[in-house]
């Protein structure tokens, strides 16, 4: 077992290497050189390239003891990711943003998913009748409108029309006020292709032979369910929670962006909008660090609970 | 039983003749399993009323045929007209009608669409079989690879991608609009469809035709791509039947981000344009561009899904 997390553990360090050869080769190789669009159109010469000597870019990009890729590695290794283009540091601007954002994708993430497993149970419970069918066509029909229709019509509608939720972000409002708008067209978009998700699971722990016999020796079909269905479709389930989790921090890019919450999806897009560089790089590389960590954790959890992985 | 043992079962015990029982190939077996699904049908034709209508609009464009479409940019009225028995979906601030947009539309994002599909297949199906077949350090490699883009979230990915394609120069061409936006979506998603074929590729390399197609001398190239891929490449059609859908939300989302094409219009910037007139009650724009995209996702999603169950052997259980 000790060997096992050890050599999954080990695996991590290519990963991240390549992700980071990844972020170097987009925004130092093909981005390259954007001093002169940090200091803006009136800059001189020299300011120009005071900000060219400061960011590195007039250092050789890789064969060097003290290339841009080295420094690179470093400052992902030292977590120390400078100044964004506006001169203030990358990890002030991300602490800020962590909280917001965290606020508005944990309440989404969790309600979503009591109301789809609780939706699909609903839904195996009555498998193959009308309303199942019915079920799976909205589902269908939920995923297919545009994420960005149901931001916008919510937000007139519910909030600009009727008044009944604040239109955007202020300091004085409460977490709750400015959030509950967001977290309900997050659960809504989002219900249509986890509902049939956990459908899917559902239906397919239903085809086992347990619930056969569950049934065989006469159980109720609401006691196969919820006793023995629910208990083994835990570990999809499982999988699916703990990888969603580091997406948690990402913060909801377009959510934030319509309702001016000041979260780290807001942060990526001013990032884009102003070309950036240095958050966008701070953002990919802390997410994947994110992800291949919740992987690990899911893997070992897997070698832990599940006595079939094997731990070659 | 299922319908092709009955039919082998019929044909054993029936006239009894000497000729064996003419086989069907997985894809005859398959259409005519997906020809019996009507409401599968109906959704396939309004996939390709889609296809049929991007294709014409390239044709008017080419030959310069003057139709309403092409003329999205002709002024058609009064500035933001609501919808009318002349304008279906009313006029946006230019007096443009915007059902001619939302009709052009069509053509840029199935473009972008077709046009990542194509990239990621061309990196992803033999990069997939290559790992497949050869396994060891080729294998190991393009597993660190795909890897280390799939531990990145996928809408950061193609933002990065996005934002640095954006405005450059690659073989003489300058990346403006929509280029960018297919290159972002196509460099980005070939993880998927690579991972697919590597699995299916290492359960077929043992199998007798693989074996019989090396002991003919077939060079590796050939089994690869006249052997195995032709043989796992249902799996590519199934996949991109439900990725194609993601493609077209992808290209709305990035054109809302303002990577997209900047002066013609595609839904993804009529969606752009809805967010400020909605605060002057302007509703058609947004409510034109989410039909557009709404019955196009709903045919693809539903027929994807039925191509899935007719096509995939380990599915088809009726």
């Amino acid at each position: 077992m000790t060997t096992y997390i050890i050599r999954r553990l080990l695996y991590t360090i290519p990963i991240i290497f390549g992700v980071l050869l990844v972020t170097f080769l987009l925004f130092n190789v093909v981005g390259g050189d954007v001093s002169a669009e940090i200091a803006g159109k009136a800059a001189s010469k020299e300011t120009i390239e005071e900000i060219r000597r400061e960011y590195g870019f007039d250092k050789p990009l890789f064969f060097s003891s003290d290339s841009q890729f080295i420094d690179h590695l470093k400052n992902a290794v030292t977590f120390n990711f400078g100044r964004a283009y506006d001169r203030e540091p990358v990890t002030a601007k991300i602490k800020r943003g962590i909280l917001p954002s965290l606020s508005l994708t944990v309440p989404m993430f969790f309600g979503l998913l009591i109301i789809s497993i609780s939706l699909s149970l609903v839904v195996s419970f009555v498998r193959g009748s009308k309303w199942d069918t019915a079920a799976v066509v909205i589902c269908v029909a939920g995923m297919s409108i545009p994420y960005l229709s149901y931001i916008l019509f919510g937000q007139y509608f519910l909030a600009y029309k009727w008044g009944l939720f604040p239109v955007f972000f202020s300091p004085d409002l409460s977490p709750v006020q400015y959030v509950a708008l967001p977290v309900i067209i997050g659960i809504v978009s989002g219900l249509g292709s986890n509902l049939r998700f956990y459908r899917t699971v559902m239906l397919d722990e239903m085809r086992s032979d347990y619930v056969r016999t569950a049934f065989a020796k006469g159980l109720t079909t609401s006691r196969v369910l919820f006793k023995h269905v629910l208990k083994n479709a835990m570990i999809p389930i499982i999988t699916r929670v703990v990888l969603a989790i580091p997406f948690l921090f990402l913060g909801s890019l377009l959510l934030e962006r319509f309702f001016g919450i000041p979260g780290l999806g807001y942060l990526m897009i001013e990032a884009i909008g102003s070309r950036d560089f240095r958050v966008i790089n701070a953002m990919t590389y802390i997410s994947a660090i994110l992800f291949v960590i919740f992987n690990l954790i899911t893997d070992i959890c897997y070698a832990l609970v599940d006595p079939r992985v094997s731990l070659d | 039983m299922t319908e092709k043992e009955s039919t082998i079962t019929a044909c054993a015990t029936g006239a009894g003749k000497a000729q064996p029982p003419k086989g069907r190939s997985l894809w005859a077996d398959g259409l005519r399993r997906l020809r019996k699904r009507k409401f599968a049908m109906v959704c396939f034709c309004i996939v390709l009323l889609y296809f049929a209508l991007a294709a014409f609009l390239y044709l008017a464009e080419f030959f310069d045929w003057q139709v309403g479409p092409i003329k999205w940019s002709e002024q058609v009225g009064e500035s933001y007209q609501k919808p009318s028995a002349q304008n279906i979906f009313g006029t946006d601030i230019f007096g443009q009608s915007v059902f001619r947009k939302t009709l052009y539309g069509a053509k840029i994002s199935l473009t972008v669409a077709l046009c990542a599909s194509f990239i990621s297949l061309v990196i992803g199906v033999p990069l997939g079989a290559i790992a497949g077949y050869f396994r060891g350090f080729v294998d190991e490699i393009i597993v660190w690879v795909y890897s280390t883009l799939s531990s990145i979230p996928y809408i950061l990915l193609i933002l990065a991608f996005a934002v640095v394609l954006r405005d450059k120069t690659l073989f003489g061409h300058k990346l403006t609009g929509i280029a960018a936006v297919y290159l972002a979506i196509g460099l980005t998603s070939w993880v998927g469809i690579c991972r697919l074929i590597r699995g299916e590729v290492i359960k077929h390399k043992d199998r007798e035709y693989i074996l019989a197609a090396r002991s003919y001398g077939c060079s590796k190239g050939r089994i690869i791509f006249k052997h195995l891929i032709p043989n796992v490449f249902h799996l590519v059609i199934i996949d991109f039947s439900l990725r194609f859908v993601a493609f077209i939300h992808a290209e709305v989302i990035l054109s809302f981000l303002g990577f997209g094409e900047a002066h013609r219009p595609s839904w993804g910037a009529m969606i752009n344009d809805a967010r400020i007139e909605l605060s002057r009650g302007v509703w058609w724009q947004m409510l034109a561009a989410t039909i557009a995209i709404f019955f196009i996702s709903l045919a693809l999603n539903i027929f994807g899904d039925a191509l899935r169950d007719s096509l995939d052997p380990k599915l088809r259980t009726e």
